[in-house]
């Protein structure tokens, strides 16, 4: 396990956010380091989906206090493409049809803004598919599916797939992955899993949100957080996840007070 | 009559500011006879030209049709503006020739190359297009024709519809007129009586046209309408494309532009015609721009003949037009493929007629709709089956996209069926650029601005398909202008 001594690349403080009338974070903190994978883990309508949209820049979301730190600096008042240039990369949970909007040429394109962003040469038609066969194959990507519209007709599974795939190619600095597992039969959520695992590395941080322990057994966490009401109640290690799995989340559902101590910082002590 | 020799006016550029870059005016010696329709003008116009007798009267009986008590400016479609006043425009206007005719490009005036090689156009055949000849019309007249004794040895006719009347009068004395007689609507009248020139295309049996043809519309003098004349006849098993291109200066008045297109296609034919629309559409207020009033038609009238129409209107402050397909062969084919778009205060009223009178007889009608600012965007297409249409198939589709909250959209498709065979499909949407799409694109690192194009070209993607490549590349360039400055 890692243990980064500098700053982390994301830091969530006291994050209070709400939808409407409804508040959804409730004091989140947060801290995640080069290097590390971070899952966090919570019953429906707890907030999982809030927090990595709200990190990426999804509008319709009002912070009423708190910040987020990436790399030091607050990213509240940028938009989602500059944080996205920035390093900053959300698999999402339901990835939207784009009708008339080829994924080569999208991925394509998003490639180049991102390495323009980072000041790395354009890369020409011929590497780019050259860069996109090799991923696609390690990914057992359907090559069928590049000429056709992004994620248009695509099966649950082959969405999901897409999300990393452009994980894979986009390259990010913070990968936040939103119930990424969710509606895969196993031999997909390996594959999911695998791109994961090869995407993981020393400079590298993911923060994967989840309902299930099952994908955990593949991408193995350095932390486990248990989001409940906004909050995180519970941090610990690998095993955590395994002590959810067999008690659900019931018994972490306990007065607040006791839940902030443990929250604090987002680490285990 | 003496017609009087004007220099048009000076640019108002300074004081029209705006995003329009072919906006500028070229500053050349016109031929303008005074404002004004009468009998004179049309005898004068049909002089100017050396037209023979026939052409005269055809033109007479057309402007005598037109000044008839009730007649009128069609009313039905969604499309407002204050009345014209037709004694208030000059019906003609032609850049000064040195002596006679060009004969050739070394003899066409500098200024005029240099005023379509700003546009894109070069006309110099060392750096023409490649793969294209063009016929380039600057106000009234065809300034410059490419490419022209390569097609002579093919037996393809191309070249200015008055130098046809001249050359080929039993072929234009055959067709003209015979897809949109001179009584079809009020500006398909007035154009009759007063075009001044436009382009004529003929293609031999059995020839496959090997060139894009294409036709550059000007209009440069201000007050001034512009009427060509488009005339294109494939002959049995010939192929022909063929591409307009139209851009205006800008003017705080508005220019009518009221053309007529007639095509047609005998057996085994086909004809594609495809048009990039970029009249001045007015400024962001709605001040001057062109109205764009035109009628287009084509006949499939040979047995498994084909005509497809492709069409990208960006420009014009009303657009009022309805490309449209007489499926009179047998297995005929017709093809509508249309993106319009209104931003700011443009109008569009647009879509097609497909007649459906042969056996088997098919067509496909695709139409793409944006609005965005105050912009009103119309669908309106008819179908008809008619009894003896034995086995006709339309699918039709209406796609409309909204950008911001003051735009509308509109589809009024008629559809008349009188042939119990008839297999009709007809699809509708109406969508917004969705924030969950912007989202996910900026979240891939694409700016917003960028997103929201890649959207909007996607929702064009099966229109601009149908375009020839290099033109497909200029559309959607265009659309990415056209709609700088509506994001957020």
């Amino acid at each position: 396990m890692t243990s980064n001594n500098s700053r982390p690349l994301l830091e969530v403080r006291d994050l209070h956010v709400s939808v409407g009338d409804n508040e959804i974070l409730d004091g989140m903190n947060l801290s995640v380091g080069l290097g590390e994978v971070h899952a966090i883990m919570g019953p429906n309508g707890s907030g999982k989906s809030t927090f990595t949209n709200v990190v990426a820049g999804r509008p319709g979301y009002t912070i009423d206090r708190g910040d987020v730190l990436y790399e030091g600096e607050s990213i509240l008042g940028m938009f989602p493409d500059e944080r996205a240039r920035k390093g900053i990369f959300l698999a999402m949970q339901y990835p939207v049809e784009l009708p008339g909007i080829r994924n080569r040429e999208f991925l394509r394109t998003a490639l180049e803004a991102l390495r323009e962003a980072r000041g790395e040469v354009k890369l020409s038609v011929r590497e780019f598919n050259k860069m996109l066969e090799e991923k696609a194959k390690a990914m057992d990507f359907d090559p069928d599916l590049m000429k056709r519209n992004v994620n248009e007709g695509f099966s649950g599974g082959e969405k999901k797939r897409n999300e990393i795939l452009q994980l894979s190619v986009l390259d990010p600095k913070l990968a936040l992955l939103d119930e990424t597992d969710s509606g895969l039969d196993i031999d997909a959520l390996k594959i999911v899993a695998n791109g994961v695992n090869a995407f993981r590395g020393p400079d590298k941080a993911i923060v994967l949100v989840t309902h299930y322990q099952r994908i955990l057994n593949f991408i193995k966490p350095d932390y486990v957080h248990v989001l409940i009401e906004g909050r995180i109640v519970r941090s610990g290690a690998s095993d955590l996840a395994h002590e959810l799995e067999a008690q659900g989340y019931e018994w972490l559902r306990e007065p607040a007070e006791e839940a902030e101590t443990v929250g604090a910082t987002g680490r285990p002590s | 009559m003496a017609a009087p020799k004007v220099i048009s006016r000076t640019s108002t550029q300074e004081e029209l500011a705006s995003d329009y870059k072919w906006g500028f005016v070229t500053e050349i010696e016109a031929d303008v006879p005074p404002k004004g329709l009468n009998e004179d003008v049309v005898r004068l116009i049909s002089a100017k030209k050396g037209e023979p007798e026939w052409m005269t009267e055809w033109r007479l009986k057309a402007y005598r049709y037109w000044t008839s008590e009730e007649y009128r400016e069609p009313r039905w479609s969604k499309v407002s503006f204050p009345p014209i006043d037709y004694q208030d425009i000059h019906y003609y206007s032609a850049p000064v020739k040195k002596e006679k005719g060009p004969e050739s490009l070394d003899e066409v005036d500098p200024e005029l190359v240099a005023a379509f090689n700003k546009l894109g156009i070069p006309l110099a055949e060392q750096k023409a297009l490649t793969g294209v000849a063009v016929d380039a019309v600057f106000d009234s007249v065809s300034v410059a024709t490419t490419y022209q004794k390569q097609l002579e040895d093919l037996g393809i006719i191309f070249g200015p519809i008055s130098e046809a009347i001249q050359k080929h009068p039993e072929l234009v004395k055959k067709y003209l007129g015979s897809v949109v007689p001179y009584s079809d609507n009020f500006y398909a009248t007035l154009n009759s009586a007063v075009f001044s020139d436009g382009t004529f295309a003929y293609v031999p049996p059995g020839v496959r046209c090997p060139v894009e043809l294409m036709t550059y519309f000007r209009m440069n003098s201000e007050g001034t309408g512009q009427f060509e004349r488009t005339l294109i006849i494939a002959d049995k098993g010939s192929y022909v494309s063929y591409l307009e291109g139209c851009t205006a200066p800008m003017r705080k008045t508005t220019q009518l532009h009221a053309a007529v297109v007639e095509l047609i296609a005998l057996d085994d034919a086909e004809i594609k015609y495809s048009t990039l629309q970029n009249w001045y559409p007015g400024d962001k207020d709605g001040k001057g721009g062109v109205y764009n009033f035109v009628t287009k038609r084509g006949k499939a009238a040979g047995k498994n003949s084909k005509i497809s129409w492709t069409q990208v209107e960006t420009g014009s402050a009303i657009t009022w037009k309805y490309p449209s397909c007489i499926l009179q062969g047998d297995n005929s084919v017709g093809e509508f493929y249309s993106v319009a778009l209104c931003n700011n205060h443009q109008q569009a009223d647009t879509g097609t007629k497909m007649i459906h009178m042969g056996k088997n007889t098919r067509s496909t009608i695709i139409a793409k709709g944006i609005s965005a600012g105050e912009g009103q965007n119309t669908y309106r297409g008819l179908v008809k089956i008619m009894p003896t249409a034995t086995n006709a198939r339309n699918f039709t589709r209406c796609d409309s996209l909204l950008i911001g909250s003051k735009c509308g959209a509109h589809t009024v498709p008629y559809i008349e069926v009188r042939n119990p065979t008839a297999h009709m499909e007809h699809e509708a949407t109406t969508s917004k650029v969705s924030d969950d799409q912007l989202f996910y694109l900026m979240q891939r690192g694409i700016k917003e601005e960028d997103a929201q194009y890649m959207i909007i070209n996607g929702f064009c993607k099966g229109v601009f398909a149908e375009l020839p490549f290099e033109f497909a590349m200029e559309a959607s360039q265009l659309l990415k202008v056209s709609l700088e400055g509506t994001v957020g």
